[in-house]
């Protein structure tokens, strides 16, 4: 069972045969030349919250990156861009990983899941609803990544204990300390329980 | 008493069990009674934009995005102290992609030295962030590399490389925040900044007990999870702004300061910033660079920092080394108390350790002597309670090693040196949660993982910013909007303003709507200091309560009544005396004259006066503080610190949301306890730069290390402003470090005085380590 964002990650294969990816042709400037010339594009299809989308991008691009930039999915965020703090936690065929440490070119037909695809639109997840409830969140730029971790735990094990929860959010940083709410609200969400109840 | 006051009768004291008379100005609303009697101030409602961040919908400024826009990247110089003679931007400006370059610096000028590894040389803006950094390593900068110095204790020894001579070193101001002005110069100390009461000697003379120490404390980096952050658009009608920042209001005056501009020129923007902790109180060298780079490309430009840029020069909190001195008779009395500091801010002033020492005990003979001491690094700034974590971390450890010393609790100590009542309310209170009586003598527990119990107290100034203003409007159908510029750093601002507008009015507080982190709106106060709840509620309330008055009377004529008899409550305006005649909030804002009846009103002094008052700053009375209990258990074999429980009993005058409330607190004890066992800033003292610039390796608290948190607010009741709020996010930071050193020494009998408290520390001070050289 992994649990972790940044644990997972070690799971995956870490190149795959990119996938969707036609050099275009050069718009200007000699091949090689740096910056964002023609060679350093590509063309890539991502199975992002259940449609494919098309987007050129440059074949640098971590997949954070490529949710935020061309994809213009800003819930995923960057922190430490290094795999350090799981701020940019999003699925990959399911499993929450480190956005920010996969390559967009590198995630082929695997189904990518982000923050704004975890609930039918319009409405919470529970762990969302639940996140507010609780008040487990303060600045909330760690929330979505968090989020995303605490609702794949309870998908695989709908009734966590507190260390499971703990060990789900392990490799999240919060600097507001936003922990205790962030496991009181996963817990109450296992147990469909109301703070007020 | 004349026509512009009244005399009124207010709550006072815990849970506002006394009450008190005050003259207030007339066009301040009525006294709120205690919490109890209230609908919605006093409840954990939830946060208005929780909703937002939750779905990751909330725009952070690293999410703002402008047609246009450019990205910027700053050229940072590698050593640790040189000369900039020359810097060719030439290969750079000419880069594919390049739209503008700036200078940090003027080369060849005598004030051409990048002081630290990592100080700003230049800047380009590209229409990509990978041409940026590929045109940042076409610049060709010709330095001269000089002597340098980052140990603190080497900088302070004859002959040590000086890092600023006399005409270069920083000036301090009159504020003396972060350090005085005037102070001398000798080699790379500044000062020492004096304060003190009575006569120090005099005091030793009298006591019976002595007792001495030095503690000493690492520099801890701010770490907030959005980086620094902002989006400058210089358009030919004016600036605008997009920054992750904790004081819209002052941003502004400084961008308009430093561009020319005049102030209904420049807008700062931001809808949530994503942490702060203090060093996102200024534009930063970042954000002037932006502008310029803007200016000069007549585009929006963009800067963000990554990780280690945020690591290395975004701010941190100083390290410090002080030493204590303590005089008491046998009964506990303070008879003598001296502090003697040395800090480093890297390159800049402010690493004191505040005036801790000085307020929170009493004692006849006091001695403050604070030093500053210059080395190659980058700057520090204000972080979470600045000087007062540092300081409570050797003082309430030293009041610790006294108890022992006098045979006496540790709490009864406090008991009889300590003049707050709130406090003494509050140690009893902790006392019982975590179960002191049960706590053993130090070192006692028998097996390898040795538990232990330890106290420790938090004293912060109660501040309010004099300038903060809050807008209310009522539309005719009946909707509520609450403007101000202040911004919402996590800390809960917009839930707190929502809820006192929504509690004037009779509303529930998801009918205010709050629009905030804009400077076109009215300037609201900066959120440090503990003083954004402090300085808007009372505002936004008393904006609420005007707006109130236009709606009375445009009910009264339906109502047969004079305004004056009308009340609002759960979504109606009444008769107060006929409850039965009574008319919806909506239908008496359908009679409004106008679209909006609107009111703003700016932040009243505090109804007894302030303490001191510098500028728009002001520090009221009476003290916020808190006292924290640690349960830790410490294995003997491995060094492992693991703090299993922590109680903190804080005070804020009157709270306003207490989950939020929780929240903060919570926050606090996790960061005091990073800073306790995690964190600190390593510096290679061959190279000069930093070593655990990210996240792997400068560690912070996580999931696992959390602790249990028991947090008990109190309602102190301080008759003091339209709402009697006052914040809580600094002292609730500055208690939870010595609590964990005390439970520490309880547990394993051996005093641990430097931060942070590793497994190595550990074993060292249980003589199980050889002792490692520089640790």
């Amino acid at each position: 069972m992994l649990t972790t964002a940044s644990a997972t990650l070690g799971a995956l294969p870490l190149v795959v045969a990119a996938q969707g990816i036609e050099p275009e042709p050069a718009p200007d400037g000699p091949p090689g030349s740096p910056g964002s010339g023609p060679v350093d594009q590509v063309r890539v299809t991502l199975h992002v919250n259940g449609s494919p989308r098309t987007v050129d991008l440059d074949c640098r691009s971590t997949l954070a990156e490529a949710l935020r930039g061309p994809l213009a999915l800003k819930g995923t965020k960057i922190a430490c861009n290094r795999g350090a703090c799981s701020a940019c936690t999003v699925w990959l065929d399911g499993a929450p990983v480190c956005s920010c440490m996969l390559l967009a070119v590198d995630v082929g037909e695997r189904r990518i899941t982000t923050i704004e695809g975890l609930a039918e639109p319009g409405r919470l997840h529970p762990i969302q609803a639940a996140f507010v409830e609780h008040d487990a969140v303060q600045c909330g730029f760690c929330t979505p990544g968090m989020v995303m971790s605490c609702a794949a735990l309870l998908r695989d094990q709908p009734r966590p204990t507190e260390a499971d929860v703990r060990r789900a959010i392990s490799g999240h940083l919060c600097r507001c300390g936003t922990y205790p709410h962030a496991i009181a609200a996963t817990l109450a969400a296992a147990s469909g329980r109301s703070v007020h109840e | 008493m004349n026509e512009s006051t009244r005399t009124v009768t207010m709550p006072f004291g815990l849970n506002g069990a006394e009450q008190v008379t005050r003259v207030v100005p007339a066009d301040e609303p009525p006294p709120l009674p205690p919490n109890r009697e209230l609908a919605v101030i006093g409840r954990s409602v939830a946060r208005p934009d929780a909703e937002r961040k939750v779905r990751g919908a909330s725009r952070f400024t690293v999410d703002v995005a402008l047609p246009g826009m450019l990205h910027g990247r700053i050229l940072r110089s590698p050593y640790p102290n040189a000369r900039v003679r020359a810097v060719d931007m030439v290969a750079a400006t000419g880069h594919k992609g390049v739209r503008a370059a700036v200078l940090a610096l003027q080369p060849g000028t005598p004030s051409a030295i990048a002081r630290y590894a990592g100080a700003p040389i230049a800047a380009v803006a590209a229409t990509s962030m990978a041409a940026a950094e590929e045109a940042l390593r076409a610049i060709r900068v010709d330095y001269e590399p000089l002597p340098f110095v980052v140990d603190m204790s080497a900088a302070r020894t004859p002959g040590a490389p000086q890092v600023y001579d006399a005409q270069s070193a920083p000036k301090g101001d009159v504020s003396g925040y972060p350090a005085a002005a005037g102070l001398p110069l000798e080699g790379n100390v500044r000062g020492p900044a004096v304060s003190g009461r009575g006569s120090v000697a005099r005091g030793f003379e009298q006591a019976e007990v002595e007792f001495e120490a030095e503690y000493a404390t690492q520099v801890q980096t701010h770490c907030c999870l959005e980086p620094h952050a902002i989006v400058a658009d210089w358009q030919p009608g004016g600036l605008t702004v997009y920054l992750s920042t904790q004081y819209t209001t002052g941003v502004r005056h400084e961008l308009a300061a430093a561009f020319g501009l005049p102030l209904n020129r420049v807008r700062v923007v931001v809808e949530a910033t994503g942490g702060g902790f203090g060093s996102k109180s200024t534009l930063g060298s970042y954000g002037r660079l932006a502008v310029q780079l803007s200016q000069r490309a007549q585009c929006p430009v963009r800067i963000v920092l990554d990780r280690q840029e945020e690591q290395i020069d975004s701010g941190n909190r100083p390290a410090t080394r002080q030493r204590i001195r303590l005089g008491a008779l046998r009964d506990g009395t303070l008879t003598a108390l001296s502090v003697t500091s040395h800090g480093t801010a890297g390159i800049a002033l402010g690493a004191g350790v505040w005036n801790f020492a000085e307020s929170l005990y009493t004692c006849p003979n006091f001695e403050s002597v604070q030093h500053d001491v210059f080395i190659n690094a980058g700057p520090g700034c204000a972080m979470r309670a600045p000087g007062a974590v540092p300081g409570a971390w050797g003082l309430e450890q030293a009041i610790d090693e006294l108890a022992e010393r006098l045979s006496m609790d540790a709490l009864l100590l406090r008991d009889r040196i300590d003049p707050s009542a709130v406090r003494r309310e509050e140690r009893r209170v902790g006392a019982e949660r975590i179960g002191w009586r049960g706590r053993h003598a130090p070192g006692a527990d028998r097996g390898p993982v040795k538990r232990g119990l330890g106290v420790a107290q938090s004293l912060w100034a109660s501040n309010v910013q004099i300038n903060s203003s809050c807008e209310v409007r009522v539309m005719r159908d009946g909707s509520v909007e609450a403007r101000s510029s202040v911004q919402d750093i996590g800390t809960g601002t917009g839930t707190v303003i929502a809820q006192v507008v929504a509690e004037t009015l009779g509303l529930p507080a998801s009918a205010v709507r709050v629009s905030i982190g804009d400077t076109d709106f009215p300037a609201g106060p900066p959120s440090y200091g503990s003083r954004a709840t402090a300085s808007i509620t009372p505002p936004a309330r008393t904006a609420a309560w005007r707006v109130l008055q236009m709606l009375f009377a445009a009910a009264a004529p339906i109502l047969n009544a004079s305004p004056e008899e009308l009340v609002a409550a759960e979504g109606v305006i009444r008769v107060r005396t006929d409850p039965s005649r009574g008319i919806s909030f909506a239908a008496a804002a359908a009679r409004l004259r106008t679209d909006c009846a609107c009111a703003t009103a700016s932040r009243a002094d505090d109804y007894d006066g302030f303490r001191r008052r510098m500028g728009d700053a002001a520090i009221a009375r009476q003290d916020l503080g808190g006292v924290q209990f640690a349960a830790v258990a410490v294995d003997t074999e491995t060094g492992v610190v693991r703090v299993e429980q922590v109680v903190a009993v804080q005070d804020c005058g009157r709270p306003i949301n207490p989950r939020q409330l929780e929240s903060q607190v919570q926050g606090g004890v996790l960061m005091g306890l990073s800073y306790a066992l995690f964190e600190e800033r390593l510096i290679d003292l061959h190279s000069g730069r930093m070593l655990n610039a990210d996240l792997e390796h400068y560690k912070i608290a996580g999931s696992c290390d959390s602790p249990r948190i028991d947090v008990v607010v109190l309602e102190d009741y301080r008759a003091m402003s339209a709402t009697d709020a006052y914040g809580i996010a600094e002292p609730s930071n500055i208690a939870t470090a010595p609590a964990i050193g005390n439970a520490v020494y309880n547990a394993i009998g051996v005093r641990i005085r430097s931060l942070p408290i590793t497994p190595a520390a550990v074993l060292q001070a249980l003589g199980k380590l050889p002792k490692v050289n520089g640790a």
